[in-house]
C-alpha cells in the first residue's frame, strides 16, 4: 500500500549463480500483480537473494520470494545479499510452513456419482424411518411412564409452552380463518347464486370451517410457527451440548423437554382449532351479511338448523392427533440437531415441510374414514 | 527460537514516551443495566509490542477487546488505533482499519459453512484481487504457519478439535497480515505441549512481522512466554501495567495472589 514500486529482477553473478533482486513493498497487497511472472521464473541451484532495495515484508512476500528461489527444489539455505531486518526471518518461517497441503477433494461427476447418491438417499430414508419408529416408541414408552407417576411432569415448562405454542397463537390463529371463511363465503355466494342458492353459503362455510379448515389451518399454522421453534429450540440446546449435560446428569431429555411439548400441544390445539372454526365461521357470516343480504341472525339460525354437531365433532378429534404429529417431529428433529450451523438450518426446514406434510396427509386419510364411515 | 522472560523483559524499556502507540484507550466506561463492567478505563498499546490483559474473570477483558475492535458501543470511549478515533470513522476509513487488524475469537468464530481453507481465503477474496491460486497457496502457508496438519485444510470446522479451531482461527485472523493481532484466550483449552507452541508462534511471528498483539488470556505460561508488558484490569480500572516484573511488585493484593499462587511460581519461577 506504499507509493515505491513492487518489482524485481534477476541478475548472474560472476560464478554464473543467480539472484533474484527484489525492491519496494513485498506484501499480500503487492504480490498478486508479480504472481505470474515470478511462477514462470527459473532460478537454478544456488540462487540467491538481494534484498537490499527491499522495504515493508510480510509472510506472503516472503512466501512468493521463496517459492520463486527453491522452484521445484528442495529448499536450500537461503542466501541474502543486502541488508534487511527481517527477510531472513520470514523466509525461513515461510519455509518451515510451505510443505504442500493436501489437494481440495476433486468431485466425481457422472453415473457413479448418481448411484452413490441413490445409494446414500435410499439408506437414508430407512434409517430416518427406523429412527422415527424408535423415538415415537421411546417418547410412548416416557408417556406411559409419566401416566402413572404424574408428579413427574414438568407443569412449568407445560404451562409456559401452552402460553407461548398456544394462547400466543391465538390472534394469527383466528384473523387467518377469519379471512379463509370470508373468501370460502364469496367464492360459494358467486357460484351458488348461478342456480339461486345463495342461502347454501351456510352450509358451506359451516361445514367447511368445522369440518376441515378450522383445524387444518390451525395444524398448518402450529407446524410453521411452533415446530420451527421446538426445533430450534432443542437444536440450540443439543448444539451447545446442554442434552449432554442432561443424559449424564440422569435428566431424560424426552421426559424434560419432549413430554411438556407434546402434553402442552395436545391440550391447546383442540382450543386453538375450535377458536380457528368459529372466526372462519364469523367470517363467512360476514361475508354473507356484505355481499348477499343474509342478515346475521337469519345466518345463525339456519347455522343451526342446517349443519349438524356432527361437523363439528369430526373436526376437533383430528387437533390432538395433528398435535401429536407436530410435537413429535419438531421435538425429534431439534434432537437430531448436530455441532454445526447448517444442520440447525437443515433440521428447521424439515421439521417444517414434514409436519405440514404429515398433517395434510393424516387429513386426506380422515377423509377417506370418514367417507367410508359415512359420517 | 529461544528465549527466556528475564532478557525479554530487559529488552523492553519501561514505558517510553516516545513510542509510537497502536492503541490508545481513554475513559472507556462500559455498562450493561447496572452493572460498570469498565469505569474511566485508559490504556495505550504500544506498536510492536505484544501486551497481555489479565485479570480475574469477569471483568471484562473480552469486552475490552470487543470496544476497541468496535464490535459493541461503549457508553463513553476515547479509542484511537493507529492514531484514528475508531468511534468516528467513515466507512471507507473504518474500512482501511480493519484490513489492518486481525481478530481470534475465542472460540474460533470460524465460519461452518466453509472449510478451514475457504475460511482463511475469505478475508483475501474479499479485500483482495489475488490469482486464486496464489490465495490458495498463501491460505496453505498459513494453515501451516499456524500449526496445523496437511489434511485439516479441507476439513470443515465442525470437524476440527477445539485445539485444531484455535489454530485455523489463527490461521483466518493471519490471513492479510494484519499489523495488529487481537487474541482472545488462544491457548484456553490446549494442552501444555499445544499451548507452548502457541506461544513460540505468537512470539516468533511477533517478532518477525513487527505484530503488534493485544492478547487477553489468564494463561500465566503465555504471559511470561510471550507479552512485553501485562495490564491487569479490575474493578473496572487498569490496576496496573508494564513488564512482568514491575506488575509482579505491585501490592495490590489480587496482583500478589495472581503471581505468588502456586501457578504463578511455577510459572513465572
Amino acid at each position: 500500500m506504499s507509493s515505491s514500486a513492487t518489482r524485481f529482477d534477476v541478475n548472474t553473478a560472476d560464478d554464473g549463480r543467480k539472484i533474484l533482486a527484489v525492491a519496494g513493498d513485498w506484501t499480500i497487497w503487492t504480490v498478486g500483480a508479480l504472481d505470474a511472472e515470478l511462477r514462470k521464473l527459473v532460478m537454478g541451484p544456488g540462487a540467491r537473494l538481494d534484498a537490499s532495495s527491499l522495504e515493508k515484508l510480510d509472510t506472503s512476500g516472503a512466501y512468493v520470494i521463496d517459492r520463486a528461489l527453491r522452484g521445484d527444489g528442495a529448499p536450500e539455505t537461503l542466501e541474502v545479499v543486502g541488508k534487511h531486518p527481517t527477510v531472513e526471518r520470514l523466509v525461513n518461517e515461510v519455509r518451515h510452513a510451505s510443505p504442500p497441503l493436501a489437494a481440495e477433494p476433486i468431485h466425481h461427476p457422472g453415473a457413479i456419482a448418481m448411484l452413490d447418491r441413490a445409494g446414500h438417499g435410499a439408506v437414508d430414508a430407512w434409517r430416518e424411518l427406523m429412527g422415527t419408529l424408535s423415538f415415537i416408541g421411546e417418547v410412548m414408552a416416557t408417556m406411559a411412564r409419566l401416566v402413572v407417576r404424574p408428579s413427574k411432569i414438568r407443569w412449568t415448562s407445560v404451562v409456559a409452552v401452552m402460553e407461548e405454542a398456544g394462547l400466543d397463537a391465538l390472534p394469527i390463529v383466528c384473523f387467518l380463518s377469519f379471512f379463509i371463511g370470508l373468501v370460502i363465503a364469496f367464492i360459494g355466494a358467486n357460484l351458488l347464486a348461478m342456480f339461486n342458492a345463495s342461502i347454501f353459503t351456510v352450509e358451506l362455510v359451516g361445514i367447511g370451517m368445522l369440518r376441515e379448515f378450522g383445524v387444518v389451518l390451525t395444524a398448518i399454522l402450529l407446524a410453521g410457527r411452533t415446530d420451527s421453534a421446538f426445533t430450534a429450540q432443542i437444536g440450540a440446546m443439543k448444539m451447545r451440548q446442554e442434552i449432554d449435560a442432561m443424559r449424564v446428569m440422569g435428566l431424560d431429555p424426552i421426559e424434560a423437554l419432549v413430554a411438556p411439548r407434546l402434553i402442552a400441544l395436545i391440550v391447546m390445539t383442540p382450543f386453538l382449532a375450535f377458536a380457528a372454526s368459529i372466526a372462519g365461521v364469523a367470517g363467512g357470516l360476514m361475508a354473507a351479511w356484505l355481499a348477499m343480504d343474509i342478515s346475521p341472525a337469519m345466518f345463525i339460525a339456519r347455522f343451526q338448523d342446517v349443519v349438524p354437531p356432527q361437523n363439528f365433532w369430526t373436526g376437533i378429534v383430528k387437533a390432538p392427533i395433528f398435535a401429536i404429529v407436530i410435537a413429535l417431529v419438531g421435538c425429534r428433529q431439534g434432537l437430531l440437531v448436530e455441532g454445526d450451523v447448517l444442520s440447525l438450518g437443515r433440521r428447521t426446514t424439515s421439521s417444517v415441510v414434514q409436519s405440514i406434510f404429515l398433517v395434510i396427509a393424516l387429513d386426506a386419510i380422515f377423509a377417506i374414514i370418514y367417507y367410508l364411515m359415512d359420517v | 527460537m529461544g528465549f527466556d522472560a528475564a532478557s525479554k523483559v530487559n529488552e523492553t524499556p519501561d514505558a517510553p514516551a516516545d513510542r509510537a502507540v497502536a492503541i490508545r484507550v481513554r475513559g472507556l466506561t462500559n455498562r450493561f443495566g447496572s452493572k460498570t463492567v469498565h469505569e474511566d478505563l485508559d490504556l495505550d498499546v504500544f506498536a510492536g509490542e505484544v501486551i497481555g490483559v489479565v485479570g480475574p474473570s469477569g471483568t471484562g477483558k473480552s469486552v475490552l477487546l470487543q470496544s476497541i475492535v468496535g464490535l459493541i458501543k461503549p457508553a463513553h470511549a476515547d479509542i484511537e488505533v493507529f492514531g484514528q478515533r475508531i468511534t468516528e470513522l467513515t466507512r471507507a476509513e473504518r474500512l482501511k482499519i480493519e484490513r489492518r487488524w486481525g481478530v481470534m475469537f475465542q472460540d474460533g468464530a470460524l465460519f461452518s459453512t466453509l472449510s478451514v481453507r475457504e475460511n482463511v481465503m475469505a478475508p483475501m477474496r474479499e479485500h483482495l484481487n489475488l490469482p486464486r491460486a496464489l490465495m490458495r497457496e498463501l491460505a496453505d502457508m498459513k494453515i501451516n504457519l499456524a500449526g496445523l496438519d496437511t489434511d485439516s485444510a479441507n476439513k470443515k470446522p465442525s470437524a476440527l478439535s477445539g485445539g485444531m479451531r484455535k489454530r485455523a482461527a489463527l490461521a483466518r485472523a493471519l490471513a492479510l497480515d494484519p499489523d495488529l493481532l487481537f487474541l482472545d484466550e488462544p491457548t484456553a483449552g490446549l494442552d501444555p505441549i499445544s499451548a507452548a507452541r502457541f506461544d513460540e508462534l505468537i512470539l516468533s511471528l511477533s517478532k518477525a512481522l513487527q505484530l503488534t498483539v493485544f492478547l487477553v488470556t489468564h494463561d500465566l505460561d503465555t504471559l511470561v512466554a510471550t507479552c512485553d508488558r501485562i495490564a491487569v484490569l479490575n474493578h473496572g480500572k487498569v490496576l496496573a501495567v508494564g513488564p512482568l516484573d514491575e506488575v509482579r511488585a505491585n501490592p495490590d493484593p489480587w496482583i500478589q495472589e495472581y503471581f505468588s499462587g502456586p501457578r504463578g511460581r511455577a510459572a513465572t519461577g
